[in-house]
């Protein structure tokens, strides 16, 4: 449902990442099918998978996967230029300034903080008003304040756009934040 | 798209993650362009002043007057002509009288070079503007001597009178034809109706010189070639002088190689410089992948970004070449002694395109990795890595590059020689070094050693652990640093042999006609006078008449050359033993007593023979047949006597025979040998030594034009080192933060690091010796010809070389390291 918020959880090893990758077509299960946006995402090929990605997926990586030759902005703009979007620098700059981020434009992902390139990766995700949102243990690389202003963020962001959101965490009383909890054990749901 | 590569582009300069590949790819164009640039341009100033060697471009000769539409054909199509004529005759002054080789000459001889004369003997000589004016002759210094004649005096000439104008120290064309010069007198062409010396049934020679452009030349030739009639030739470079042409093509095939060996340096860099590229831009592409990115789209990007890199790299580096070049020609222009051609285009195009063959060969393989990372690496890292390029993949490039360096170098053969050296040198160097990193590991002393210290531990394992990676470390490395030292001492001791082929006591006279009852006084001679005996080679003349039982004439050949050998008497020699500056190409040499003959590969070549073919000559009114059983290569650069067919003596001891011998002279014996002359009047002494002088200073300019250019593939080779080094350095740099993170001290970090990097020195050093010492061999043997002493000093350099060098990286990667905090080193590698 649009602007609903799913938690996926469940221990070390029992699936939580793979089924996040099928999710998001990264990977292609042996058996089954995901159907993304009313396309059963197994039935593209590669190219087609990584478009229809394009279109609807944003992603947060726990270790916030922004490339470090890049500049905040730069890492913004990504993948809006990758869309051949016209507007990517005003766009990039309108929702880096949303986040908090608007005097650190120009700063390399090595000279911010934890919670500032988390916050980086937010904006990059969202810059591209994805359908459905994939973040993998947001909050995994940072301290629980910082950790805290990014959870905060990310539910504002997700309320505000009314993305779906699917979110893969360890952490309980994140997961009792979301609308819904998938539990995972040994590859399987379970609750 | 364009944009978005272009803005690719702009960031990964900012964060210089293309500038190593960027300098890599302008020094490897500029060196390849430089090198080309100025190759070409010496080597057409080499072709132009070996042209001076002729006296002209083309030199047309006839025994007798030459046809007046041949003259004027030449000014008919806008070429420049000069004349000569060549005669032996007495000249007489006083009670002195002395047989000269005369030559008449236009005033304008020689069209190509410069005659040098002097106001007196051994007297500072100085070219000449033009040759000698009306009633005056130039004498050379032995014919001053012989007739008593300084400049001043006057000799008699037939029927004429001259003045002596000016010693004669230097004639390009001298040295053509040691057996038929006396000293030379050069005279003024309109005076030779005046001496009466040239009437029918005189044995004279004409000479017409032509010069001019390449083209017009060529044409000329080949229209005169269509109407020689019987005793009339053309001599160009290739049939006139041998060992001037030996020493052009050596030193052409010293510059291709030398440009051949940076080009494929540069490769190297670039290759490994994009892998580095390549592993820094796998999360980069990942990410790209998940924000949509098709393979297809990630590979134009990438590729558009590295064309659009070579574009501008290969521009800059051809213009630094240019830049080069004319710098270089500056710098030499004193050693030169001749100006340079304007530089062509050629080279700026072939440079280029080189440039981004290069670059798309040796990084379009690792690039396509790019494409290949699956996007799933943003969840899970160790997806994706990438795969250790297989050669394989490099075969496209490899093939491509192959094919535009053989271009480059004009020469197939030496191309594809060096190319498969290079390959078959990576391979051997890659499995070698992989083999020793991984025994120096396991050796027993190492862990006895690595019992007790626990960095050394850890760095012995770490050869083992990386024994792949480091495998194509050390390799690089090796190619490298063999690079390097090929360049440095293997080309000393290349430059030395090169230079000893032509020494300064190589022989400068030649002494003909010596009879058989004369050697025992000869020798007694000398030794009277403390001047070593020269070393007397026997000859006797004989003709071919027949070829395995069929006769022979002139008329069976159309080769020109081929006609001409035939129609004159050969000069054979006999001898126990093979002449020292000969080289036996096939067959085997005389069995003791048997009739055998033996052949200049390139006369049996122009004759149509073959090893087992039987000659057939006669000697006087005797003739004998004997079958050729192996061929020989003669040194035409050596100044020694060199015959082209030599028999054991037991086949020709018998004969009529003269002796003629090639040796050194110093000045101070110059009195001796006039005595010489006047105690046996009928030898000929023959002074060659203008002529040595001449082609060691051609051997010598060939020599510094080549060391230059190869101060370039030196630079490749320093550049393939840095790749080498930094190749890795990212995944220590991790290594080392973990440790750090794990309670290793500073000195367990770097102690590790250095035990590692000491045994891939070591490993590289001596891999990079061997490779310089087996391809020096290699090199002097098969293309220069040379023999090449082992050389001790690159046997203690190499090693050591290796190991300063990984030491000295050691100790920079170890401040890099331990200047980084662990936690940022980790978390920019997460």
């Amino acid at each position: 449902m649009p602007g609903e918020a799913v938690a996926i959880v469940g221990a070390s090893g029992s699936g939580k990442s793979t089924l996040l990758a099928l999710l998001a077509g990264l990977d292609t299960p042996t058996s089954g099918t995901v159907e993304l946006d009313g396309a059963n995402l197994f039935e593209l090929d590669e190219d087609a998978r990584a478009e229809l990605r394009g279109r609807t997926v944003g992603f947060v990586f726990q270790s916030f996967q922004l490339l470090p030759s890049l500049t905040a902005l730069e890492n913004v703009m990504l993948p809006l230029e990758l869309a051949d979007r016209e507007d990517a620098d005003s766009a990039a700059r309108e929702i880096l300034a949303h986040v908090g981020l608007g005097e650190r434009l120009h700063h390399y992902p090595k000279h911010l903080s934890g919670g500032e390139q988390q916050r980086v990766a937010l904006a990059r995700a969202f810059v591209v008003q994805p359908k459905l949102l994939l973040a993998d243990e947001p909050t995994g690389s940072l301290d629980a304040e910082s950790g805290e202003a990014v959870i905060a963020l990310l539910f504002q962001l997700n309320r505000e756009s009314g993305t779906t959101l699917v979110l893969v965490t360890h952490d309980e009383q994140l997961a009792q934040r979301c609308t819904r909890t998938v539990r995972l054990a040994a590859g399987r749901i379970v609750a | 798209m364009i944009r978005q590569a272009l803005r690719m582009l702009a960031r990964d300069w900012r964060a210089g993650e293309v500038r190593v590949l960027a300098a890599a790819l302008v020094v490897a164009v500029a060196s390849i362009t430089s090198v080309s640039f100025f190759a070409d341009r010496v080597s057409r100033a080499l072709v132009r002043d070996a042209h001076q060697l002729l006296g002209a471009d083309l030199v047309l000769v006839s025994d007798h007057p030459w046809q007046r539409d041949v003259a004027d054909e030449i000014a008919r199509r806008g070429l420049q002509r000069a004349e000569a004529a060549n005669f032996i005759s007495m000249a007489r002054a006083g009670e002195a009288s002395v047989l000269a080789g005369v030559k008449a000459v236009t005033e304008n001889y020689p069209l190509r070079g410069k005659l040098r004369i002097a106001p007196a003997p051994n007297a500072t000589d100085a070219p000449a503007e033009r040759g000698p004016a009306r009633g005056t002759v130039w004498l050379e210094e032995r014919l001053v001597s012989a007739l008593g004649t300084p400049v001043g005096a006057s000799l008699k000439l037939g029927a004429a009178e001259f003045a002596v104008a000016e010693v004669l120290t230097l004639e390009p064309e001298r040295g053509a034809n040691f057996f038929n010069i006396a000293p030379r007198l050069m005279m003024n062409a309109a005076d030779v109706p005046a001496t009466g010396l040239v009437q029918t049934g005189s044995r004279v020679w004409f000479y017409l010189y032509a010069a001019g452009d390449p083209a017009a030349i060529a044409a000329f030739e080949g229209w005169a070639r269509g109407r020689l009639a019987r005793g009339q030739r053309v001599d160009n470079l290739e049939s006139g002088r041998p060992e001037v042409r030996a020493s052009i093509e050596r030193a052409q095939r010293f510059l291709g190689l030398t440009a051949l060996l940076a080009a494929i340096l540069a490769g190297v860099a670039i290759a490994l410089g994009t892998r580095r590229f390549v592993e820094r831009h796998l999360d980069g592409c990942a990410v790209m992948r998940c924000f949509g990115a098709t393979q297809g789209r990630l590979l134009s990007l990438y590729a558009a970004e590295f064309l659009l890199l070579g574009a501008g790299a290969c521009a800059l580096g051809c213009a630094l070449g240019y830049v080069a070049q004319g710098a270089i020609a500056a710098a030499l222009g004193e050693l030169l002694q001749a100006s340079l051609p304007a530089p062509a285009l050629l080279p700026a195009l072939q440079g280029f395109l080189v440039g981004l063959v290069l670059l798309l060969g040796f990084a379009l393989p690792p690039l396509v990795q790019l494409k290949n990372v699956p996007a799933v690496r943003v969840i899970r890292r160790e997806a994706g890595a990438p795969n250790s390029s297989s050669l394989a993949v490099y075969a496209a490039g490899v093939a491509a590059l192959s094919g535009l360096l053989i271009w480059q170098a004009g020469d197939a053969k030496l191309g594809l020689t060096v190319i498969g050296g290079f390959g078959t040198a990576v391979l051997v160097f890659a499995a070698v070094a992989w083999a020793a990193l991984r025994l120096v590991s396991a050796a027993p002393v190492a862990r006895r050693l690595g019992a007790r210290s626990m960095a050394l531990r850890y760095g012995l394992a770490n050869l083992r652990r990386h024994a792949r990676g480091n495998a194509v470390q050390v390799a690089s490395l090796a190619l490298g640093l063999t690079a390097v030292l090929l360049l440095t001492f293997t080309r000393n001791d290349l430059v030395d042999a090169w230079r000893r082929s032509a020494p300064p006591d190589a022989p400068n006279r030649f002494l003909l006609g010596v009879q058989p009852d004369q050697l025992a006084a000869l020798n007694r001679f000398f030794a009277e006078r403390g001047i070593a005996a020269p070393e007397l080679n026997p000859m006797v003349r004989g003709r071919l008449v027949a070829v395995n039982g069929k006769p022979v004439t002139e008329a069976d050949f159309g080769e020109e050359r081929a006609k001409r050998l035939v129609e004159r008497e050969f000069n054979l020699s006999y001898a126990e033993r093979a002449p020292a500056h000969n080289q036996l190409v096939a067959g085997s040499w005389f069995k003791p007593g048997a009739r055998e003959l033996s052949v200049e590969e390139g006369i049996a070549k122009t004759l149509g023979w073959k090893l087992g073919d039987a000659l057939t000559f006669t000697v006087g009114a005797e003739r004998f047949s004997a079958p050729i059983t192996s061929l020989r290569t003669l040194r035409w650069d050596s100044m020694k006597i060199n015959f082209f067919v030599i028999a054991p003596p037991a086949l020709l001891a018998d004969f009529p025979a003269s002796f003629v011998s090639a040796f050194h002279a110093e000045p101070q014996h110059e009195a001796a040998l006039n005595e010489l002359i006047k105690r046996f009047p009928n030898l000929t002494l023959v002074d060659v030594g203008a002529a040595v002088k001449q082609a060691q200073g051609i051997i010598d300019h060939m020599i510094n034009a080549v060391q230059f250019v190869f101060l370039f593939a030196l630079g490749a080779g320093l550049l393939v080192l840095y790749s080498a080094l930094v190749a890795t350095e990212d995944e220590r740099r991790r290594e080392a933060a973990v440790m750090r993170v794990y309670g290793a001290s500073r000195k367990q970090v770097t102690g590790s690091q250095r035990a590692e990097f000491l045994a891939m020195g070591l490993v590289a050093g001596i891999l990079a010796t061997l490779g310089a010492a087996a391809i020096g061999q290699l090199l002097a043997r098969r293309v220069f010809e040379l023999d090449l002493p082992p050389s001790p000093e690159l046997w203690i350099a190499g090693p050591m070389a290796g190991v300063v060098l990984l030491s000295l990286n050691a100790w920079l990667s170890a401040r890099k390291v331990l200047s980084a905090s662990p936690a940022l080193t980790l978390r920019d590698s997460v």
